[in-house]
């Protein structure tokens, strides 16, 4: 909400400089957000003198002068108002000015005469509505002078972001109350005249005309008229035109601009009807029922439901209560009677009928957030004054007050010592009362320590002690409010090994050249069908958003890929060709409508590009599978995870990887996730020309397989000895099966220390379909330094089982 | 005898002048000097001389021996100042074969910085969904539907009640409802918001903080979060709590803190304010505390909430949100 300082001084004698008001008030709870000077645009608009006028040679009604800006030159202006004349002081915009309407004033020719500048009118600069010729400022001025140092003009515009809770604030009197409790000494709000006017049209009584009838008093417990006739519409007069225009609303009519008016000032919005549209001057509160459709006044068509509170006269519908007034019952500038409405609606409908229909006034803006009900009245009042005054309109000699719910004021006991607990501070009950009489609650000592509050009507966001415990810390400051530490007792809970666990992850693989990265959690629509997955996938099972930014963030993830590939062609588009990143978070399944779906912690990571960089010691070396799965086997033993097992898998459950390339991961029973070259197809849907590696670990499967304890093992007394074992066995024949055989051998002979694989060869001279193997076994005993016949035996056992059990051949 | 003392020492003087290197040097030492060598050999076979000779002989071998032992020594010292002298090496300038190490995206680093701080004051962490329901994101935050709060935070839907949530404030009521006070716990996460442009993503992070109580006060609430912003900014920060709404706290109040670009001149940063917005706090609205089931009369709390990409940027100097998820290598390298 905007206000206007000048405006603002007309209920509060505040004298701080505007910077203090501004910071006074965010301090307040009312945070201003910009302060601006409201003749900002009269920053190239001086005092000019007239010098000489001269017919202009090409056109009747236009002359040419010569004015004195205060420049070392006189300049040459084409001016067209009947009134100039030599030896006058105007208004001159200079060439750069920007006047009010966005006039932006050039130098140039007028009918061939140079013309560096305009001559204002007052309306021009929006200073008067006087339009018929220049302003002449009368008096003595120093040409060059700024405008607004010439006029002493000067006002300041505070915006203020108010929160939802404070719609006591949407209003100058509220500003002003705000204001007055932190001047020193505090200032209390001079209200305006809100009595009836006493010029009144004795003879006719609203009765007579209007009748008000409120059908639903649920949501519509007040409603409030008036009907005043002799209505003249027309401008309404520049004081009150200006008072709108300083704080940006555009001035409509007489009429309408005092409903505005008088909405500003006090927060109660108003609406007035042409009341010859109203039929047989009846107002009928009701929900729309049968009503399908309504035209606003702006002429816009909208979809009527039920429930909506519509204003309707013996005809149908004649506004959208506290919204919008209707098109057939607008004020035009034929209307000659008025009937005034001054109501209180109830937020919630008034909220959900701005929301369903799309339409936010500063009526609505004012009525959802809670509008004061006990205000109609004095709103009414004031406008109709307004209307007899400038409007020449006469008031029927009385209003309609029509109150079928109302509601006792609220009063709060309030604890001093619970406060000051709350708060932390030491206030006594009078500092207390003192502070909240300063914003016009009422506060009375019933108790030594209980203060029994009266909570002004508009003051509608104050319903407990809680919230006046916020009044009292906003007034009393809360920094001045002592800063203290609680005391707690050193008691910790144990932290979820999770929280470890991924901190453990991250310092892992970025220790092995991972970046870690965060993509969105919504992924495009068609992501599932992009992965190539079938229709039976449980990863089909997405959620879909049903309000997204665009149809690329319109499901939640089922899978990491996407994102990962996505972030991949990314970096490649940005010439970064060898992309290796990781990101630990969730995906999404679908279940039962109406409930949550599962959230699933993924670790994934994606490898693309080449393995080292071309060096002065090494090729450019692309990555592949074995690149990934090594990263992998470092990360899990890396957290303590034993046992791995990958087996290999084909494309049917896992449809995004290539068929043969990819793997399940495993632990002992216990699945971990899977890894593999993304397929051929898959790279083309995510339009990727480049091999990309992948892999999706569950995280919680991780979790259960952390160890909770390490036991370190003594280390060996006695040396070891190692054996080597090549065989030539077929190329179909997995290294693991031959790994996990000889295991299953160590498990029983205590001597095996450690098994492991260490070349493989292929090609000529072996045949086509074979490759040889080698094989380390690395032998220890623990109580004595073994000797070549304490092995010999076993090592051989182990060679014959393999060969046997593999038809492998021994190398020639 | 006579005559072979003084060959071996011809000989030996010979080849130490010769060795062409400390390991040559190294050898010839042992095979004269050592256990088994020649002088040692030498002295061993004095006994088998006639008497008479034998003291002149064991003499001249062990002044030999001294000879030989100078000698060699400063041959090896001749050796090793050749090699400092020599200084052609290798290239030390050609690049190492190189490990290059990744890094934490800037959204963990911070986060884990706030929560390393929260959990030296005693706090936990706890964890709550993503996806959210209407009642935790706000009806148990003292959210109704229709309220005029909602317009604060624009809301994605997945069904009529079921919504990603919009803060990380769901976990209040989620770990209140499962424990009993004491409870002080933060809880970091992703949240969502429909709005999209330089200064938003629909996907952001948050870290939210809860204390209960009894006795907890405001004061407390400022105590905690000003030495909160004394360690993730500098003990030098000020700041100021100012009054603002949220309808789960009351009171409820922002903490701004000196802009740390301009220190509180005005800048574009700030929008010459000289404070930047950091945190959202307040005491913990009676409403929420009796949709847990806690007794309002006892127990009282604070809650906090902040944005881990705002601390991010101010942290690091950057001044588009949208970084941070377009997850440009060149751009995580930095961190």
């Amino acid at each position: 909400m905007k206000v206007s300082l000048n405006w603002l001084k007309e209920y509060v004698q505040v004298e701080l400089e505007p910077p203090v008001i501004a910071d006074r008030l965010t301090m307040a709870g009312l945070e201003v957000e910009a302060v601006e000077q409201r003749y900002n645009y009269f920053d190239d608009v001086v005092v000019a003198k007239v010098i000489e006028v001269r017919q202009h040679p090409n056109a009747d009604k236009l002359s040419v002068c010569k004015v004195d800006t205060g420049g070392d030159d006189q300049i040459q202006i084409v001016c067209g108002a009947p009134n100039v004349h030599e030896g006058m002081f105007v208004p001159c915009a200079l060439p750069g000015a920007v006047l009010p309407g966005d006039i932006k004033i050039k130098k140039g020719k007028l009918r061939g005469e140079i013309s560096a500048g305009m001559l204002c009118s007052a309306a021009e600069l929006r200073l008067d509505t006087d339009a018929a010729g220049i302003m002449d400022l009368k008096g003595e001025f120093v040409p060059g002078t700024k405008l607004d140092k010439a006029l002493n003009l000067s006002d300041t515009v505070f915006e203020i972001d108010l929160t939802p809770n404070r719609p006591d604030c949407l209003n100058y009197i509220g500003v002003a109350r705000e204001v007055g409790a932190f001047c020193e000494p505090e200032k209390k709000v001079t209200l305006p005249n809100f009595t009836f006017p006493k010029d009144k049209r004795d003879d006719i009584s609203i009765q007579d005309y209007v009748s008000v009838n409120i059908i639903d008093p649920d949501l519509c417990p007040r409603y409030s008229a008036a009907f005043l006739i002799d209505v003249k519409i027309g401008p309404s007069p520049f004081w009150l035109q200006d008072k709108l225009e300083s704080i940006g609303l555009d001035p409509i009519n007489n009429v309408v601009d005092i409903t505005n008016f008088v909405m500003m000032e006090t927060g109660q919005p108003l609406h007035a009807f042409d009341y010859d549209k109203i039929t047989n001057g009846e107002i009928i509160v009701r929900r729309a029922g049968n009503d399908k459709a309504f035209t606003t006044l702006d002429s816009k068509d909208h979809k009527i439901e039920p429930d909506m509170l519509m204003i309707c006269d013996g005809g149908g519908p004649v506004a959208l209560a506290g919204i919008m007034g209707g098109e057939n019952s607008e004020i035009s500038d034929t209307t000659t009677r008025v009937l005034l409405e001054s109501a209180y609606f109830n937020p919630v409908s008034i909220r959900k009928t701005a929301k369903k229909t799309g339409i936010a006034t500063d009526a609505s803006h004012r009525f959802e957030r809670g509008a004061d009900p006990e205000g109609t009245v004095n709103a009414l009042n004031r406008a109709v004054s307004l209307m007899t005054q400038i409007c020449g309109a006469k008031t029927a000699v009385d209003i309609i007050d029509n109150h079928p719910i109302q509601s006792d004021p609220l009063t709060i006991n309030l604890n001093v010592d619970a406060l000051n607990i709350r708060l932390g501070t030491k206030l006594n009950s009078d500092e207390i009362k003192h502070i909240l009489e300063s914003v016009d609650f009422e506060a009375e000592k019933i108790e030594s320590e209980i203060l029994r509050v009266g909570i002004p009507s508009f003051r509608v966001d104050v319903t407990r002690p809680e919230d006046l415990s916020e009044e009292i810390a906003r007034l009393w400051g809360y920094n001045n409010i002592e800063t203290s530490y609680p005391v707690i007792a050193a008691k910790g809970r144990l932290l979820d090994n999770k929280i470890s666990l991924r901190k453990n992850i991250r310092q892992i693989m970025t220790g092995f050249s991972f970046f870690e990265v965060i993509n969105y959690n919504f992924i495009n629509k068609d992501s599932c069908d992009r992965l190539n997955l079938s229709d039976q996938d449980r990863k089909r099972d997405v959620e879909t958003i049903l309000n997204p930014i665009s149809d690329q963030m319109s499901v939640l993830r089922s899978s990491m890929v996407p994102g990962l590939l996505d972030t991949m062609k990314k970096n490649l588009s940005l010439q970064t060709d060898s992309v290796k990143i990781f990101e630990i978070g969730k995906v999404f399944l679908g279940t039962q409508k109406g409930s949550l779906p599962e959230e699933i912690e993924i670790a994934a990571g994606l490898m693309t590009g080449s393995r080292s960089a071309q060096s002065w010691y090494s090729q450019k070396i692309d990555i592949d599978f074995f690149d990934l799965k090594g990263v992998l086997e470092g990360f899990l033993y890396g957290v303590g995870i034993q046992n791995l097992n990958f087996e290999k898998i084909g494309n049917k459950d896992f449809p995004y990887y290539q068929n043969g390339f990819a793997a399940v991961i495993k632990s002992g029973d216990s699945q971990i996730g899977t890894l593999g070259r993304i397929s051929a197809k898959v790279l083309k849907n995510f339009a990727l020309k480049q091999d990309a590696f992948v892999f999706e670990l569950d995280f919680k499967s991780l979790q259960a397989l952390i160890p909770e304890n390490i036991t370190a093992e003594p280390l060996p007394k006695f040396p070891s000895v190692s054996r080597d074992i090549t065989i030539i066995v077929d190329k179909s024949t997995a290294v693991g099966s031959i790994l996990n055989q000889m295991e299953k051998i160590a498990e029983t002979q205590s001597l095996i220390e450690q098994i492991s694989f260490f070349d493989l060869f292929e090609g000529d001279p072996l045949p086509e379909n074979k490759k040889s193997l080698s094989f380390r076994i690395i032998y220890r005993a623990a109580n004595k330094t073994l000797k070549e016949k304490n092995i010999k035996k076993l090592h051989t056992n182990i060679s014959n089982t393999i060969i046997d059990k593999f038809n492998a051949d021994l190398p020639e | 005898m006579e005559h072979n003392i003084i060959d071996i020492e011809k000989q030996a003087l010979n080849r130490i002048k010769n060795a062409e290197n400390a390991d040559q040097l190294e050898q010839l030492a042992t095979r004269y000097l050592g256990r088994k060598g020649v002088l040692t050999g030498f002295l061993r076979n004095i006994s088998s001389l006639p008497q008479e000779q034998r003291p002149d002989a064991g003499k001249s071998a062990n002044l030999l021996k001294i000879k030989l032992e100078k000698a060699f020594k400063n041959a090896f010292i001749q050796f090793e100042t050749l090699e400092d002298e020599d200084f052609a090496g290798i290239d030390v300038t050609l690049p190492g074969r190189l490990t290059q190490r990744g890094s934490l995206h800037p959204i963990t680093q911070v986060a884990d910085e706030i929560c390393d701080i929260f959990l030296r004051l005693g706090f936990d962490i706890a964890e709550s969904p993503e996806v959210e329901t209407d009642y935790y994101n706000f009806e148990a935050l003292n959210i109704p539907k229709y309220h005029p709060a909602r317009d604060m935070q624009d809301t994605f839907y997945v069904s009529d009640n079921i919504v990603l949530r919009t803060h990380t404030s769901p976990s209040q009521p989620r770990v209140m409802e499962k424990r009993k006070p004491p409870v002080r716990i933060i809880s970091p996460g992703k949240v969502f918001r429909c709005d999209s442009d330089v200064t938003h993503t629909p996907m952001f992070n948050q870290v939210e903080g809860l204390m209960v109580d009894k006795k907890i006060s405001f004061g407390d609430l400022k105590g905690i979060l000003t030495t909160f912003i004394h360690q993730f900014f500098d003990k030098h920060t000020s700041l100021r709590f100012r009054p603002s709404f949220f309808p789960f706290t009351e009171p409820s109040a922002e903490v701004d803190i000196r802009c740390v670009m301009c220190k509180g001149k005005g800048c574009r940063i700030c929008s010459k304010t000289g404070w930047l917005e950091v945190l959202g706090s307040g005491m913990v609205h009676p409403a929420v505390f009796e949709n847990v089931g806690y007794d309002t009369d006892i127990y009282t709390g604070f809650a906090f909430g902040m944005g881990i990409e705002r601390l991010a940027m101010l942290k690091f100097g950057i001044d588009d949100i949208r970084k941070f998820f377009e997850n440009d290598i060149r751009f995580l390298r930095q961190f």
